[in-house]
């Protein structure tokens, strides 16, 4: 028996493409998995994580090369592996009309665990997930990161030979991530798992044994993570914008020259960046425009995206290298400073439970607004109130000037709305889904053409591509286009980056800091903390109250001063302060 | 903790794993209240509804009567059909007038006789006028039947008082065997269990795979040790249950509201409908799988099962007398072969010949259709 729980030489997976011609989703794949390690699985979306993870969980019949799955081929045997693997997929199907304790259950029993092993395991599993209170609650009722928490569990009913985990903690807060990590780690600490995981998080990535980057179907390289990270040596860098302007600025006009920068993220205040190897570090003047520039520790993240940029660098068209969308909308310049959202003692009840407690904020014209909280911090109801989906219960709300609780309906015209779950027509094509949308806001005639040409255009979108066979970024970028098709004052947008890879999110920031330079205000929620660096204000939400208001820095600042540079650590601790005032309170 | 490591290498956990689906479906199916209503609360709707709505016998049908001729022989015809419970006729003056009610709806048909009514009827030959609604051709038929055996009636009364001197006449003498009464209830009530079983069955299990699609639940349970055969069964277990009660209410609801005899064995009776509410399930179960979709699964099962039944199991249509083509489709579903044994165990009595033919026809359905729903949850994905 070999000491390798994957093996796969040139295992190649090809489907049907959103145009009907088939491309390879997983192509010429190569590589083997040391028994007793934790491996990552990074790479944006399409990489083909996903498809990798059904094949090895014998799910999905490998199209050509081989792969071998503790000594069994899969696609001959696939339940002799499914004996002995546990597998969570990326959305893991609890039966959520059954109960915390009937799902383990379900679990324990299909695996066949001995009910003299399983007490133990449960009472195990349910301290490490904290839901030893809850095992008679109906799954349905439980939050985001707890479902996601009790998926772990289930999966975990026994000790498998392998353990697979696609994209376990994709759409989970902070806090229920960095909980489910530290039961993954104990897991494997204690029982001596293999564990091959799929992320989109550089600092999971960075915990593991040995990394995996795809991209496109390809294998990009497999590394220990410091092996992989030291590929960036010598080429990252901090630089600090002039005071006054936001970092996003910089970092826009350093993200417009992808010949001399890989990369540039805002970060505590100062725009992080990586240099292209083959420009010389003194060849960016006229970008940095004299801002001190200092060179910083390299990280798994800019290894990252030097990996998929020079991989990308080949094809000038590939999606997501499409031009960045250049938007200028008729908003009004002059009167920046002055408040467009206007929020006092906001209150909305659902019976006896407070989902949003007495909350009071300004967002300003041309500002991004984020709003920050875990799953069930009452973000998404705050959300539908500014929107005028939802009537608050007490308090003052206007938006862009009208007040909401009178006159919804004018207030929505100059409002944007993007949902978390696109509201897009599936068998519409792209543009008559943005016909539709504008004249749904009003647009007719010549104005609507007009306009859906522009935005078109603007969103480097083909009007005449099937909206359901868009791939995922594309989608997204849809439902933005036709949530500005009517040139709205304010855009909302509900968790828009929820799932989607690094260089999408990218380009998505990149957007939105250009709908900002136009005088658009943008208000976003997000799970990922550190785009709360993008934006120029931020609230953190938690239990419906309001726990933090200000600048990036000012929350920082307020979260203690030894995690300044950290947004994540910061909201954490922020989140945790609040709860153990609210504790004392009550 | 190594000790909870490859507990389930081998088949010997089908039994645990069946216990646990099954387990799991009840509970999924009590928890589910929509679908509880559907399954027990429907069938007891779908019961009074066909039980006592649908009926093809007719009742005090308005008939007009244009009486032309005042003889005695005449108004002692006429008793006639003022005395029978299925006729409530109405005089008329004039042929016009009674038209004009035929065409406003007010009267179902016109009885006219003629002024030389009784003068010809010594002679021979005498005449009476039936004037009947076309438009509803189930009463019309119904009512001509009504208004003959009135008048024949009549006639025969006159003929024994005229001391058996209808030399010569041939005369007919109907009797119905089964359903003695002509009793359209008695035709439908035991046709009911049919539709009810397809209804329940192929319905309600049509939603079952299509949801763990949806939720995405079987993606996660595909990479267990768990078997497809595995899933069928434990899908069916609750389902059946709840198709048993509305059997159960069903016979009793045909003895006890509707007084239909039983004449055949009980035993049958439960052994076939058991037979048809499996391959009921199991069709809902095969639409689920291959639909993977709740709304579908559902629309596809009511127009494939439940419409089918209705129009084309002889329900309410005699088969002989459709076309060839549609004939064979009828052939074709389980429902007909159902159809079939369960009206002749009701009313008729045991034909245990064939009993054992469309019990094995369904058997055989049995078969096919849990080796195909089987398939269609093999465990791949795409």
């Amino acid at each position: 028996m070999s000491d390798c729980t994957v093996v796969c030489e040139g295992l190649r997976k090809v489907f049907a493409g959103a145009d009907g011609r088939p491309f390879d989703a997983v192509h010429d794949l190569t590589f083997s998995l040391k028994r007793g390690t934790i491996s990552a699985l990074v790479g944006p979306d399409g990489a083909g994580k996903t498809t990798l993870m059904r094949m090895v969980s014998g799910l999905l019949k490998p199209d050509g090369g081989s792969l071998e799955v503790l000594g069994t081929d899969v696609a001959a045997d696939p339940q002799a592996v499914q004996n002995r693997i546990s597998y969570m997929p990326q959305r893991f199907g609890l039966y959520e009309d059954l109960s915390v304790q009937e799902n383990l259950d379900l679990y324990a029993d299909l695996h066949g665990v001995p009910q003299e092993v399983r007490a133990e395991r449960f009472r195990r599993m349910l301290e490490m997930t904290d839901m030893a209170r809850f095992t008679a609650r109906a799954a349905g009722n439980l939050s985001g990161g707890m479902k996601q928490k009790l998926g772990l569990a289930c999966t975990l009913v026994r000790v498998p030979d392998l353990l697979l985990l696609d994209e376990p903690s994709v759409g989970v807060d902070p806090l229920s991530r960095r909980d489910l990590w530290e039961i993954i780690e104990q897991l494997i600490a204690s029982d001596g798992l293999s564990v091959l995981v799929s992320t989109a998080y550089m600092d999971e990535a960075g915990r593991c044994d040995d990394v995996l980057v795809m991209d496109h179907g390809r294998l990009l390289a497999q590394d220990r993570p410091q092996a992989i990270t030291a590929r960036a040596a010598g080429l990252t860098y901090r630089v600090t914008p002039e005071p006054g302007t936001p970092a996003r600025d910089l970092q826009a006009r350093l993200i417009d020259a992808p010949e001399r920068v890989v990369d540039a993220v805002p970060r505590g205040g100062a725009v992080r960046f990586i240099r292209q190897s083959d420009c010389p570090a003194d060849g960016m003047a006229d970008l940095l425009q004299g801002r001190p520039v200092e060179p910083r520790g390299e990280e798994l993240e800019d290894a990252f995206m030097l990996l998929l940029r020079q991989h990308d660098a080949p094809k000038p068209n590939a999606p997501r290298d499409a031009a960045i969308p250049e938007i200028r909308l008729a908003a009004k310049e002059d009167a920046a400073g002055e408040a467009v959202i206007h929020v006092r003692d906001l209150v909305r009840r659902f019976g006896d439970f407070t989902a949003v407690a007495n909350t009071s904020f300004d967002v300003r014209r041309g500002e991004i607004f984020g709003l920050l909280g875990p799953n069930g911090a009452g973000k998404t109801t705050t959300f539908r109130m500014l929107c005028g989906l939802l009537p608050a219960t007490s308090g003052t709300l206007e938006v862009a000037g009208v007040n909401l609780r009178r006159a919804r309906s004018e207030a929505r015209r100059k409002i944007g709305y993007v949902a978390q779950k696109f509201s897009l027509y599936a068998n519409l094509t792209v543009r008559e889904n943005l016909e539709f949308f504008g004249g749904a806001y009003g647009l007719r005639g010549t104005v609507l053409k007009q306009r859906v040409h522009a935005i078109l255009d603007q969103f480097g979108l083909d009007g005449a591509a099937a909206s359901g066979a868009l791939p995922h970024g594309y989608k997204q970028r849809l439902a933005m286009a036709a949530g500005l098709v009517h040139a709205p004052e304010i855009l909302f947008l509900d968790e828009p980056t929820s799932g989607i890879d690094p260089l999408a999110r990218r380009a998505f920031w990149r957007t939105i800091t250009s709908l900002s330079q136009s005088g658009v205000t943008v208000i976003v929620t997000t799970h990922f903390m550190e785009e709360a660096e993008y934006c120029d204000r931020i609230a953190i939400q938690d239990a419906g109250r309001m726990l933090a208001l200000g600048t990036p820095r000012q929350v920082r600042e307020q979260a203690g001063g030894e995690s300044v540079d950290d947004m994540n650590q910061a909201f954490i601790a922020i989140v945790e302060q609040g709860r153990v005032k609210g504790r004392s309170a009550a | 903790m190594s000790d909870a490591r490859n507990t389930s290498a081998d088949d010997s956990g089908f039994t645990t794993r069946l216990v646990a689906l099954v387990r799991k479906e009840t509970r999924q199916m009590l928890r589910d209240r929509s679908n509880l209503m559907v399954g027990l609360l429907l069938p007891v709707v779908l019961i009074l509804l066909f039980g006592y709505g649908l009926s093809f016998d007719v009742r005090d049908a308005p008939v007009a009567l244009v009486i032309q001729d005042r003889s005695e022989t005449v108004s002692e015809l006429v008793s006639g059909l003022r005395g029978s419970p299925y006729l409530d006729p109405v005089d008329v003056q004039t042929m016009e007038e009674a038209s004009r009610m035929l065409v406003d709806g007010k009267v179902d048909a016109i009885v006219q006789i003629p002024g030389d009514f009784a003068s010809r009827q010594v002679k021979g030959g005498a005449q009476v006028q039936l004037v009947l609604n076309g438009v509803d051709s189930t009463t019309a038929q119904t009512l001509e039947a009504y208004v003959q055996g009135a008048i024949a009636t009549a006639m025969a009364r006159q003929a024994d008082r005229g001391g058996g001197m209808a030399t010569g006449t041939v005369t007919l003498m109907t009797r119905t065997w089964f359903n003695e009464e002509g009793n359209s209830r008695w035709y439908l009530v035991p046709g009911l269990v049919v539709l009810i079983m397809t209804l329940v069955g192929a319905f309600l299990s049509s939603l079952l795979i299509a949801r763990e699609w949806e939720r995405g639940t079987l993606e996660a349970l595909f990479v267990t040790p768990v078997r497809p055969l595995e899933l069928v069964l434990a899908k069916l277990a609750p389902y059946i249950i709840i198709g048993l009660i509305d059997l159960a209410m069903c016979i009793i609801a045909a003895v006890v509201l509707f007084a239909v005899p039983i004449r055949g064995s009980l035993v049958a009776i439960v052994l076939v409908s058991f037979l048809y509410l499996l391959v009921s399930l199991l069709v809902g179960l095969l639409i689920s799988g291959v639909t993977r979709n709740q709304f579908a699964a559902s629309q596809v099962a009511l127009l494939a099962s439940f419409m089918p039944a209705l129009m084309l199991s002889g329900f309410v249509f005699d088969l002989r007398n459709i076309p060839l083509a549609v004939r064979i489709v009828a052939e074709i579903l389980p429902a007909t072969h159902f159809m079939g044994v369960i009206k002749t165990l009701f009313l008729a009595g045991t034909d245990w010949g064939l009993v054992a033919r469309n019990s094995a026809i369904l058997l055989g359905y049995i078969v096919v259709l849990t080796f195909l729903t089987r398939r269609t949850l093999r465990k791949r994905l795409g």
